[in-house]
């Protein structure tokens, strides 16, 4: 069985917005989303910037009595996918079985793993919450959306680090295509900036040293010292394209391909040839060419992972160029992470929607904060200013600690 | 006196100030399940800096209120 999947709805909570049109307002405005810290004191921090959320309301989404029950990776996760199906309609319209959710989370909730750690020290083991363990575990996001949505469908929450969203939303996709489920609510949260997770990943010389937000995530400019860390949620509602006409869907564009592969190479690093992000973006071009897109006549729109890392640009940058071939003149890059700082688990699903949006206004956001060119990223990563260019297909990669690499292919729906 | 403070901490935990409790609502009518019932009793436990036998018995306001008296008096 091979079905036609469109993404009927979106929901989105980031550094830059916390609704799909603020977000992809700012955006395409090239505003940044990162700043000082204002959720605790950084004093003792070598790092003081991140991509915190702040117009985000819980309320707006959950009963009082049950926030103080979630993390909050899935009070985002609930936030975003709420959005995404009131935006899609598609409750009223589909089997509950048939109803599906793979909400992954790259960490969970170390929100409430360091508070009932605390509570360890301090108090013992009596003291701890018997909500402990159903608040902390990853899975919980996408557990919590079932049941709010009465989605008894697959439900796989996928953890793959730094490319959840995207497996997320890539195995959502094979579900439908192969007739598994008729609507899935797809995507990823998370929400770790904490003073753990910055210590952890500062001392793992991950993330960038340069405490000036507008100048610390800066994917592919030679300056380029580490990432920043982000949070927030995105959600995506996939669906039957049969299943979306017969109800007069909203379209927002349709998946045509999905890779994924590992590097098997190092904990951290990536392939310094970058062979398994070549193999992950080429196979979601080739799934896409069954699926008859003729990328030989297409321009195309790279949503790279860039985060910023040393590491990470210049290897994306070859498996970019070495996938794409003689595309790549037709090729833009862009990084949004350069806005939203790198949102983990979240940044596949958040990406995956700035490359939808790409696709359905005809414009390409901007890679901001770039001044100084690298001879090792020599693609264009349209520099600062967003462009007026009409992609036809987009192409999202996210890469992964774990090697773990994915990457989702996206056009436009225009009726055909 | 621990009727009143169990109910306040009833009415915190349920984020309802209005909230109707008497010696016989059971943690059912209070739409608590097991989970919240374990940790509604560990605050109540910390309140009274004091500790209680949570056995299967626990179905009622009053259980815990019994309970708490016994073990403060």
């Amino acid at each position: 069985m091979n079905r036609r999947v469109v993404i009927t709805g979106c929901g989105a909570v980031s550094p830059v917005g916390s609704t799909v049109d603020r977000f992809w307002e700012n955006l395409k405005n090239g505003k940044c989303g990162i700043d000082f810290i204002k959720k605790f004191d950084t004093t003792d921090l070598k790092v003081k910037i991140a991509g915190e959320v702040h117009d985000f309301e819980p309320l707006d989404y959950i009963k009082k009595n049950e926030i103080r029950k979630t993390d909050m990776f899935t009070q985002y996760g609930i936030g975003a996918a709420v959005q995404a199906m009131e935006d899609s309609g598609v409750q009223a319209h589909v089997d509950p079985t048939r109803l599906g959710v793979y909400m992954g989370s790259g960490i969970g909730g170390i929100h409430t793993f360091i508070d009932e750690c605390h509570k360890m020290d301090e108090k013992g083991p009596g003291r701890i919450s018997p909500f402990f363990i159903p608040m902390m575990i990853s899975n919980i996001a996408a557990g919590t959306i079932a049941i709010r949505y009465n989605a008894q469908g697959p439900c796989l929450p996928v953890v793959t680090a730094c490319a959840t969203g995207t497996n997320a939303i890539g195995e959502a996709y094979r579900a439908i295509k192969h007739g598994y489920a008729d609507a899935i609510i797809s995507g990823g949260t998370e929400a770790s900036i904490t003073p753990l997770s910055i210590a952890g990943f500062a001392n793992l010389t991950a993330l960038t040293t340069t405490n000036d937000p507008t100048q610390a995530s800066i994917p592919f400019d030679k300056r380029r010292n580490g990432f920043v860390m982000g949070e927030g949620a995105g959600a995506l509602i996939l669906e039957d394209l049969e299943t979306a006409l017969k109800r007069g869907a909203k379209i927002y564009g349709e998946i045509v391909g999905y890779g994924h592969t590992c590097d098997a190479y190092h904990i951290t690093a990536p392939h310094p040839e970058a062979i398994g992000g070549t193999r992950a973006i080429a196979q979601a071009m080739a799934e896409a060419v069954n699926a008859g897109v003729h990328f030989e006549d297409s321009q195309i729109y790279v949503n790279a992972h860039g985060t910023s890392t040393p590491l990470n640009d210049k290897s994306e940058t070859i498996a970019i160029k070495n996938a794409l071939g003689d595309h790549i003149t037709r090729t833009l890059v862009s990084s949004t992470k350069s806005m939203t700082g790198h949102m983990l688990g979240a940044a596949g699903a958040i990406e995956a929607i700035a490359s939808v949006m790409a696709l359905k206004d005809g414009i390409i956001p901007p890679t901001i904060g770039y001044k100084e060119a690298d001879p090792d990223c020599d693609l264009d990563y349209v520099p600062n200013e967003k462009r007026a260019v009409q992609s036809d297909v987009a192409l999202s990669i996210s890469l992964g600690f774990g090697g773990h690499n994915g990457c989702l292919a996206f056009i436009r729906y225009t009726g055909e | 006196m621990v009727l009143e403070k169990v109910v306040e901490i009833l009415r915190n935990y349920k984020d309802e100030q209005d909230l109707e409790v008497t010696m016989d609502s059971t943690f059912e009518e209070l739409e608590l399940d097991s989970l919240d019932t374990v940790e509604l009793v560990m605050e109540i436990e910390e309140a009274f800096d004091t500790s209680i036998e949570m056995d299967g018995e626990l179905q009622t306001i009053g259980d815990v209120v019994t309970l708490i008296e016994k073990a403060i008096a």
